[in-house]
């Protein structure tokens, strides 16, 4: 690990004036925030971040997890994932964040992840991990040795010809799907960014992973209102049964009126370089029956763009099976 | 009993001989992690006070670990579990891959279990920090070491401070009655003996007996 310089900001706002002085918040920032470190200090011993200053900002008054005037919920940015998931209002209201968190990661680390840290959590893909190995994400124009190398794990959708690394959290599939909006502290003041304008698809900069620019610290996340009535489920499946990345998931929120579907939020974990939300699924589903039939179209709609690459084409096949299985034990339950 | 504590005298020297060895052997090294102020820290810390404590960079930090303030003086790159093995001397605290995939440096900060590896030590002035060293001694075991001794819940015992530690704050967390809840909740955990059945019984003995 390189020698940085330790800072405790006393608030927000002398954070975001440090962090400033980063010369990107992308890939090789040279300032950065520590949340949990889950991540980061992963990253900084594998000398894949290399920052020369670290904030800790776990003493910031970024922790609360509230009710809003509007019924939504108002998470802080450092809430640990542990206090999110097991929050009583998030268990009742919004069950598929709840159950997306718990299938992630290890009891530990989840009593150490931010909420924001999980909304930059980086991708598993070992090229990214491997500073002898080329990667456009890491050192942009030096290659993508994944394309022709190992992929089982990576991205069907999303992908570009420089980058197919997976996005590997759970946390913001469900996010996807229940409408959350990032809340932003930067240089210039505050700005709400839509959970699906958040994170970039690689395209032809894969370093670029979200919307981030120098100085800005996630404050909070907000989620609407919970759908009333809504039927919600976090389906994850993984080499291992726990502990381990998903290879496929889905997070679904429907609403069922008699026997038809009015409502649909479908997003998808495990195959997108992003947290994948499938407006194609939602397409497919809303107004239709809530049958078998119909919950197979939707998985098909969903992965109509997907892209294999030589290890990973079983995950499509896997992707649908997931997709239809948790739209009919959601629907039932 | 006295077979025990014989075993015990054995296993003491052993460690002492492998500290003050090691301190010799690489104390341009190690003095980089030692306390500014190691005297009387931890048993046997005498034999490794270090003159020289000049760390470019270093920053002064005061962690408290079992209930007992620790003055140091440390790297800012020293992770929360290098600080407790080398620094602080306390090596129940066992390092496995130091990359949070293994759970074998796991301890409790604020009675929370976290893993002391992806944690720096700076981040954790004020806070309280317990390692197994913390839990109960041999005299006066914790519940859960005694079941693991009574369940036979380990083979080589690398895993094992690591295990204890997640098993006693999953007393606190919520979890399931039934085995599944209790294996997933410890899948961060990993024995590469295979010890899993013994593990998830002697957390069930405990759990059982209140």
């Amino acid at each position: 690990m390189r020698i940085f310089e330790f800072i405790r900001p006393p608030d927000p706002a002398t954070a975001v004036a440090a962090a400033a002085q980063s010369k990107t918040a992308q890939q090789g920032a040279d300032v950065r925030f520590m949340g949990g470190g889950t991540t980061l200090i992963d990253l900084m011993k594998l000398n894949v971040e290399n920052p020369a200053r670290v904030l800790d900002i776990n003493r910031l008054p970024l922790n609360k997890i509230e009710v809003t005037p509007e019924g939504g919920l108002k998470i802080g940015a450092i809430a640990r994932n542990s206090d999110l998931a097991y929050h009583a209002k998030v268990q009742l209201d919004y069950a598929v964040l709840s159950q997306a968190i718990l299938q992630g990661a290890s009891a530990q680390i989840r009593n150490m992840a931010t909420v924001g840290g999980n909304l930059l959590q980086r991708t598993r893909c070992v090229y990214f991990r491997d500073i002898a190995m080329p990667c456009n994400k890491r050192k942009p124009g030096t290659g993508c040795p994944a394309i022709t190398g190992h992929n089982r794990t990576l991205a069907i959708l999303g992908t570009s010809e420089q980058c197919i690394a997976t996005n590997p959290s759970d946390m913001c599939v469900a996010m996807a799907a229940l409408e959350a909006t990032i809340h932003i502290q930067g240089p210039k003041g505050t700005r709400a960014v839509a959970f699906g304008d958040f994170h970039l698809l690689p395209g032809s900069a894969p370093q670029r992973e979200t919307v981030l620019e120098s100085g800005d610290l996630i404050t909070h996340v907000t989620l609407p209102p919970p759908i009333a009535g809504s039927k919600q489920l976090y389906l994850k499946l993984r080499d291992r049964a726990s502990y381990e990345f998903a290879l496929a998931s889905a997070a679904i929120v429907l609403t069922i009126a008699g026997s038809n579907i009015t409502q649909a939020r479908i997003a998808l974990g495990g195959v997108g370089t992003k947290p994948w939300r499938s407006p194609e699924a939602e397409a497919a589903l809303i107004g239709k029956a809530a049958n078998d039939v119909t919950f197979r179209q939707a998985a098909e709609a969903a992965v109509r763009n997907a892209k294999p690459q030589s290890e990973n084409g079983f995950k499509i096949e896997l992707a649908k099976r997931c997709l239809t299985h948790a739209l009919r034990t959601a629907a039932a339950g | 009993m006295s077979d025990n504590s014989k075993l015990d005298q054995v296993n003491r020297s052993r460690r002492t001989f492998l500290k003050s060895t090691g301190t010799t052997a690489a104390a341009g090294m190690i003095s980089a992690y030692l306390p500014a102020h190691a005297s009387g820290a931890v048993e046997g810390a005498s034999e490794n006070e270090v003159t020289s404590t000049t760390i470019e960079g270093a920053v002064p930090i005061t962690l408290r670990i079992n209930g007992k303030d620790h003055k140091l003086n440390i790297d800012p790159r020293t992770t929360l579990l290098d600080c407790i093995r080398e620094t602080v001397t306390l090596t129940g605290t066992k390092k496995g891959c130091d990359h949070g995939q293994c759970g074998a440096c796991t301890v409790h900060v604020n009675g929370k279990r976290v893993l002391s590896c992806l944690n720096l030590a700076l981040m954790h002035d004020g806070n309280e920090i317990t390692t197994i060293e913390g839990l109960g001694t041999p005299e006066a075991m914790h519940p859960m070491q005694k079941a693991f001794l009574d369940c036979d819940g380990y083979q080589c015992g690398y895993c094992t401070s690591g295990q204890i530690m997640s098993a006693v704050a999953l007393l606190k967390e919520p979890c399931g009655p039934d085995d599944a809840a209790v294996k997933e909740l410890m899948s961060g955990n990993i024995c590469r003996c295979g010890a899993y059945a013994n593990i998830i019984a002697a957390i069930q003995q405990v759990r059982k007996n209140g």
